[in-house]
């Protein structure tokens, strides 16, 4: 009796220890893929999916550990988000990307209280950006602050320097996605001398025919346009039909796809956007993915949104989440890393262009280095132009630096109210 | 020369009948069966975006539950290679509509005669999330582009007249008038089917007194087949102009929110109070916004509508056109 005790204990040692060594790398996959905004979370989720199927497939994983990647539905939903935090953060879950600004504003004091990473890409609280206050939180390698001073830039050099005297209207989604940039685009505007007027629009944003009227009324010189889902093909169809000049609406990067400028056909040519990535599908990366992923029958999806916008930006997200884990086994000289030691390759981590070049993603995106302090990246953006013959994005500038010397103040303060509202101390001193 | 602000109205008040129009529509599928059947039809906006996804589907030559046919058997089937006619496109659409409606009746409705309204709603929530998904698999969650020809953007001509008279060209969209000429096509059309054809009366028989109309020989299951294809169509219609706008996507189905104060106001059981409704909420919700909308931040079109609709609901609670209910004890 005490031997077949002693063998069963063994034994269950034995595969204990094995699945220790053989622990998964588990990177949740908060999806949505169904609901009115499932247009844009579909390529993003398969983007994401594919290129960690991709690691596995090719190189065995990440430091020869398995990524998986549990999927999630949350309809872009802030309640169902939560939930799915809840269901997924058990199974040993390293790092979340929700892709919603919603769901992020909920998780950031539980992920805090957790001990998990969340990262939010382009999207999120923008001034989690400063480290001091945010220790689990990271949104290189831009921000909506980034990239709305990145869209003024953009406009004074158009304009020889000078905004003094201008219109600028912002149309923005009516949620705290949409006003991230109202606080950044007021400070700009006493900056520069411009006039701003904010349209707010509600979600889901199917109407907008009184906001385009006023727009038609007084006639802004631009709009800068903060939209996510039917909001983007509606309002590029409304600007298209008050033949507004399409090189003066620029949206921000979730504001830029195919599906967007699709709907209005030739109208939508010459509309703008923020980019805070290459376009096109001409990286080596695509090749790899083609090979190991789509054509081996293991992609997310079928393969038709390979390279479009939305999925690529899914797929950046992957690739720097992976390159994270892989600075944390590194700094932790274990595969197996935890959810702590994988913060830890977050804010060790530095992506260089070199480095870009051997992932397959030649100047692709911004090289950058995170530090204890900085969570936020350079914060810089190209912009992109709609094709509308060629059905193509067309990047027509290089990278744009943001105006760091008015976001700084913006950061600083409204981290420091959250960390006094949060009760937390800053850190990196 | 009149005031600016004055001219503005009056063109924000065109810009909100026209809207009005296209809330109708949307309305007048609800009304439709919740006339005949008693039902309120939770799916109508569902049924709107699975006409617009059918017809893209078909006119494109799209082959139907493709990824799923892909997936189980290894084959890159996408496409039947052809492109439809506009108008044939439609045709079939609206014959899959009636199959559809067939099978409601065949599959939720028949199994629940009898049953209490709410029951018959929760049936209809049921199948909206059903058809949302069915939908999903179908044809795919993509955005797709909806051409059946209809014209788009600024009309020239009233921009011009209205230049000369006030000083400042009205912005009026030539899809909006499409869709106002489509409605007055429609209620006309629907109005002359059930006053003056033998299926109309039956279907306003149903709607007066299920038992009595039974009593006389209708066939109750005929009637709820034929008031789902006519929602059916509706349907479709309130998803190729609405679908124009913004390309066919899944968002479309939530343009019933839109219809929701529209009923409220113009009462679930009349057609020219879908009409009515959907013209005072649309310039209601747009000249509020104008008015007040700068002083107090913007965005009030959604909450405004319910609140106007809520107002008319105090004085009228059965709605401007609909059905007094009297109960005597």
């Amino acid at each position: 009796m005490r031997k077949s005790f002693t063998l069963l204990a063994a034994t269950a040692l034995a595969a204990a220890t094995a699945g220790a060594a053989q622990a998964d790398l588990v990177v949740p996959n908060l999806s949505y893929r169904t609901g009115p905004f499932a247009a844009g979370g579909i390529p993003y989720a398969d983007g994401f999916q594919d290129y960690f199927t991709l690691l596995n497939e090719r190189d065995g994983g990440i430091g020869g550990e398995i990524v998986k990647t549990p999927e999630c539905e949350t309809a872009y939903n802030t309640e169902k988000g939560v939930e799915c935090y809840e269901a997924t953060k058990g199974q040993g879950a390293l790092v979340y990307n929700p892709l919603s600004t919603g769901i992020t504003y909920q998780l950031i004091p539980k992920m805090q209280a957790d001990g998990i990473t969340l990262y939010t890409p382009g999207y999120g609280r923008t001034s989690a950006a400063n480290g001091r206050v945010f220790e689990w939180v990271f949104n290189y390698p831009a921000n909506y602050w980034d990239g709305a001073s990145v869209a003024i830039k953009y406009l004074l050099d158009q304009n020889g320097g000078s905004l003094e005297g201008k219109k600028i209207a912002l149309l923005y989604h009516n949620s705290a996605y949409g006003k991230e940039p109202i606080r950044t685009l007021e400070d700009l505007s006493k900056k520069h001398g411009f006039t701003l007027s904010t349209l707010p629009i509600d979600s889901p944003g199917q109407e907008q025919k009184s906001q385009w009227l006023q727009v038609r009324r007084e006639k802004p010189d631009y709009v800068l346009f903060w939209g996510w889902g039917v909001m983007n093909s509606v309002a590029i169809q409304e600007a298209a039909n008050i033949r507004f000049p399409m090189e003066n609406f620029i949206g921000i990067w979730w504001s830029g796809s195919e599906n967007d400028v699709a709907p209005a056909g030739a109208g939508a040519n010459g509309y703008k956007s923020l980019t805070m990535h290459g376009v096109g599908a001409d990286y080596p990366v695509y090749a790899d993915l083609k090979q190991y992923v789509v054509d081996a029958g293991k992609a997310a999806g079928d393969g038709s949104n390979v390279g479009t916008v939305i999925y690529s930006r899914g797929m950046y997200a992957a690739m720097v989440i992976a390159e994270a884990i892989r600075k944390a086994q590194e700094l932790a000289g274990t595969s197996a890393v935890n959810a702590a030691q994988v913060r830890d390759g977050f804010e060790a981590l530095e992506i260089t262009e070199a480095r870009m070049k051997e992932l397959g993603l030649p100047d692709f995106g911004q090289p950058f280095k995170a530090t204890c302090a900085d969570h936020g990246g350079p914060g810089m953006a190209r912009i992109q132009q709609w094709d509308a013959s060629a059905k193509r994005w067309t990047l027509v500038t290089d990278w744009i630096a943001p105006d760091d010397a008015v976001l700084d103040p913006l950061v600083a303060a409204d981290s420091a109210a959250y960390a006094k509202e949060a009760g937390l101390s800053e850190r990196c001193n | 020369m009149l005031p600016d602000q004055l001219v503005f109205a009056m063109e924000v008040t065109l810009n909100g009948l026209m809207a009005g129009v296209m809330y109708a529509l949307v309305a007048l599928g609800f009304v439709l069966i919740f006339k005949a059947s008693g039902i309120f039809n939770y799916a109508q906006g569902v049924l709107a975006l699975f006409a617009a996804l059918t017809l893209v589907g078909l006119q494109n030559g799209q082959i139907p539950f493709a990824h799923l046919i892909n997936a189980a058997f290894g084959t890159d089937l996408h496409s039947f290679g052809w492109t439809l006619p506009a108008a044939l496109a439609i045709a079939l659409t609206a014959l899959v509509m009636v199959g559809l409606a067939w099978a409601i009746e065949r599959l939720i409705l028949k199994h629940l005669v009898n049953q209490e309204p709410i029951i018959l709603f929760m049936a209809t929530i049921g199948l909206a999330y059903f058809l949302e998904g069915l939908g999903d698999v179908m044809w795919g969650a993509d955005i797709k582009t909806l051409d059946v020809g209809l014209p788009q953007g600024i009309s020239e001509g009233i921009e011009a007249v209205t230049a000369e008279w006030f000083g400042y060209g009205f912005f009026i969209d030539r899809l909006d008038i499409v869709a106002t000429l489509v409605a007055a096509a429609l209620v006309a059309a629907l109005t002359l089917f059930s006053q003056y054809t033998k299926y109309g009366r039956a279907l306003r028989a149903v709607a007066d007194d299920h038992q009595a109309a039974l009593s006389v020989g209708i066939s109750l299951r005929f009637v709820w087949v034929l008031v789902w294809s006519i929602a059916g169509f509706v349907a479709l219609i309130a998803g190729i102009m609405w679908g124009a706008k913004s390309g066919v996507q899944f968002s479309l189905s939530l343009i019933a929110l839109k219809a929701l104060p529209v009923l409220m106001l113009g009462g679930f059981t009349s057609i020219p109070g879908a009409i009515v409704g959907g013209l005072i909420i649309g310039m209601g919700e747009k000249l509020f916004e104008f008015f007040a909308g700068p002083l107090i931040g913007g965005a009030t079109e959604n909450w405004f509508a319910y609140v106007l609709a809520l107002l008319f609901l105090v004085f009228r609670p059965q709605g401007l056109f609909g059905e007094r209910i009297i109960e005597r004890v």
